[in-house]
């Protein structure tokens, strides 16, 4: 498994005609989420060539420009659905598909309930910052109820979205939840998460201070990841909790592991079935 | 196309324009569907889905929406396929930001779109062809796009050849306009053996990666494109974007952008512009139609000309980039024009601007879900 091993290993990957500096703010967790992913990348032997990073709209969105995969920015709310052309149009290719709250269950909720119904060979990156960041700090789906936006002054009066119980009901092969607090175990589970055949899903939560912080209460970034160091727990023990002392805690860890082939796996083998038929 | 059916090679077929359509798009070499059944367009999917999965290439998935579906195809179109949907009104509205994603990053794919009456639900079993500027104008942003028509079931299958073939060699979406009559109408149509096509592929990079640049000013006008895992890694985005494919707002490098993007298709005007002219050599009434309204045209002007009435009809096949010259050359000695569509006059808007106020320009719509009579023709022409 993949370990923290600097910045050499990130460098090989960036991509050097790319004009940086690049968009993330102080304090963003979204470049934590970038050099995880190409740790992964790294640790699996995994040929730039044969890896199609998609990425949707938003301050997630943009991260695909910086490395030298094969990347496509998309539009908001749709990676999946050209994540899942692209995996059927050559099921070779290893598809990695970064998201941001918004972007994946708002707009995008009905694409991502059905690509993990198809259990699709993706892997689905949810980077859950609880708000829009790039339009200006909006609420999204995973906004907590009660927190501030710059469209719910008053109170976030919604519930949110929990996204691994989503991905789990929606029949997603592999789900899980890791923050940007906790990299060596992020850096495993989007490994694992790469690796695995099937919709392989994981939430990652990162904070934002400029758009969620700010009107949260949260004096600085650190503070931030303060609030995810206490409320973090390993889901082995959050199980053990008694329900009263659940609440506000963030269970961490492999939610759902399931070895169902793939959607591009099952279609090859009608193919090969019609075709002996044919012949 | 000659009715000729013992002619070597062809195989005879009584099929609806939908089943065509699928006919042409299989000898073009489309390998890949995604989309969402919607009437009347359905038949195309439901006939994708039985015969692409038995084919060494094929890939048929059927979406959760419209958006997905042409999400999708423009997924498997960067993958390197030839891809198409197949849609009506309502999905078609879904459609228009991934018409623009297309434009902007030059994925070639085929769109048909059976054209059902509307707004919004309308009347799904019937005929019209209230979609024709948004078509044209659909996506937001200025774009460059190519809109074919057919007018009966053996032109389905010529015109998503050529859609196809368009597509490919301009880098673009190319949008594939159906009426419900030509797509339900079952009629003898002639398939002729693949190899009687001139079939387009895109063209590919040959240089090695590093010199490669995804969006670089060619002659042409469109960059090579190789599919995704190929080795050339490069970025794709629906920002505006400099001759990397990175996101750039700097005006020089924008509108670069943007004029290549025109400039692909508008120098091209000549092999983009299909029309068919019919007795118009000699005209003083000309008819400008195009779809199934074409076909009650016709007879129009031949009873016109049995008659004795110097009528002719000009058909459309490419509606945009709009066919101005031919229409400007007929308008030399037309004194009118009528033009009849099912809608409310949206073709009309493009002929009274060619014509700029020279020839008399007539319309006969229809927006009851009812087909235009030759009858109906025929007394505009006597009208004028």
């Amino acid at each position: 498994m993949s370990e923290f091993t600097g910045n050499e290993i990130i460098h090989q990957y960036l991509r050097h005609n790319k004009k940086f500096p690049h968009v993330l703010c102080p304090g963003c967790g979204h470049g934590i989420v970038l050099g995880s992913l190409i740790r992964s990348v790294h640790s699996l032997a995994l040929a730039k060539d044969d890896v199609v990073l998609v990425a949707g709209i938003g301050c997630s969105g943009r991260l695909a420009v910086y490395v030298d995969f094969n990347t496509v920015h998309t539009t908001h709310g749709r990676a999946l659905t050209f994540a899942t052309g692209i995996k059927m149009a050559n099921p070779k290719l290893k598809v990695i598909c970064i998201m941001g709250d918004g972007d994946a269950l708002s707009i995008g909720g009905n694409h991502l309930i059905h690509a993990a119904r198809r259990n699709i060979g993706i892997t689905a990156l949810i980077l859950n910052n609880n708000i829009y960041g790039m339009t200006g700090g909006q609420c999204s789906p995973t906004t907590p109820e009660g927190s501030w936006s710059m469209t719910s002054p008053f109170g976030q009066m919604e519930k949110s979205f929990d996204i691994v119980e989503l991905g789990t009901a929606a029949g997603a092969n592999f789900v899980a939840r890791g923050t940007v607090f906790h990299i060596h175990n992020l850096d495993r589970m989007v490994s694992k998460a790469i690796e695995r055949p099937g919709f392989n899903l994981v939430e990652i939560v990162s904070p934002c201070h400029t758009q969620f912080g700010r009107k949260n209460k949260y004096k600085s970034p650190v503070d931030m990841y303060r609030w995810i160091k206490k409320n973090a727990t390993p889901l082995e023990r959050y199980n053990e909790l008694p329900e009263e002392q659940r609440a506000g805690r963030l269970p961490l860890g492999v939610f759902v592991e399931r070895d169902a082939p793939g959607l591009e796996e099952r279609y090859q083998a009608l193919k090969e079935k019609l075709m002996e038929g044919a012949s | 196309m000659s009715a000729n059916g013992k002619k070597k090679g062809r195989k005879a077929l009584f099929a609806q324009g939908n089943e065509a359509v699928v006919e042409g798009a299989l000898i073009a070499g489309c390998s890949f569907y995604a989309g969402y059944p919607i009437t009347p367009s359905s038949e195309i999917m439901e006939l994708m889905a039985q015969k692409l999965p038995a084919r060494p290439e094929g890939v048929f998935i059927q979406m959760e929406d419209e958006i997905g579906g042409l999400g999708a195809v423009i997924g498997a179109s960067l993958a390197g396929r030839k891809a198409m949907t197949a849609t009506s009104g309502p999905g078609f509205s879904l459609m228009q930001e991934h018409i623009g994603y297309a434009c902007m990053v030059e994925a070639p794919l085929v769109l048909v779109n059976v054209m059902r009456g509307g707004p919004s639900t309308g009347l799904p079993t019937s005929p019209a062809q209230g979609d024709v500027q948004q078509a044209r104008w659909g996506t937001h942003g200025d774009h460059p796009i190519i809109v074919l028509s057919a007018s009966d079931v053996q032109e389905c299958l010529e015109m998503t050849v050529t859609a196809f073939n368009m597509a490919e060699k301009y880098r673009t979406p190319v949008i594939l306009l159906l009426d419900e009559i030509t797509a339900h109408t079952r009629e003898k149509i002639f398939v002729p053996p693949a190899e009687e096509f001139e079939i387009v592929n895109r063209t590919t990079p040959t240089m090695p990666p590093e010199w490669y640049k995804p969006y670089e000013e060619t002659v042409r006008g469109v960059p090579p494109m190789p599919p995704l895992g190929s080795g050339y890694r490069f970025h794709v985005t629906g920002l505006s974007h400099d001759s990397n494919g990175f996101p750039t707002s700097r005006p020089d490098e924008v509108v670069a952008l943007m004029e290549r993007m025109h400039r692909k298709i508008d120098q091209f005007l000549y092999q983009v512009q299909i029309v068919r002219e019919f007795e118009c050599a000699d005209c003083e009434v000309c008819v400008v139609a195009y779809g199934s309204v074409a076909r009650s045209a016709e007879l129009a002007v031949t009873q016109a000309r049995g008659q004795g009435l110097k009528a002719g009809l000009l058909k459309l096949g490419t509606l945009f980039p709009f066919p101005r010259r031919a229409l400007e050359k007929i308008l030399g000695h037309s004194r009118a024009v009528i033009v009849p569509e099912m809608n409310m006059g949206q073709i009309s808007r493009e002929v009274k601007r060619v014509n700029n106020g020279r020839a008399l320009v007539r319309t006969v719509n229809r927006v009851d879900g009812q087909i235009i009579t030759p009858d109906e023709i025929l007394k505009a022409i006597k009208k004028v």
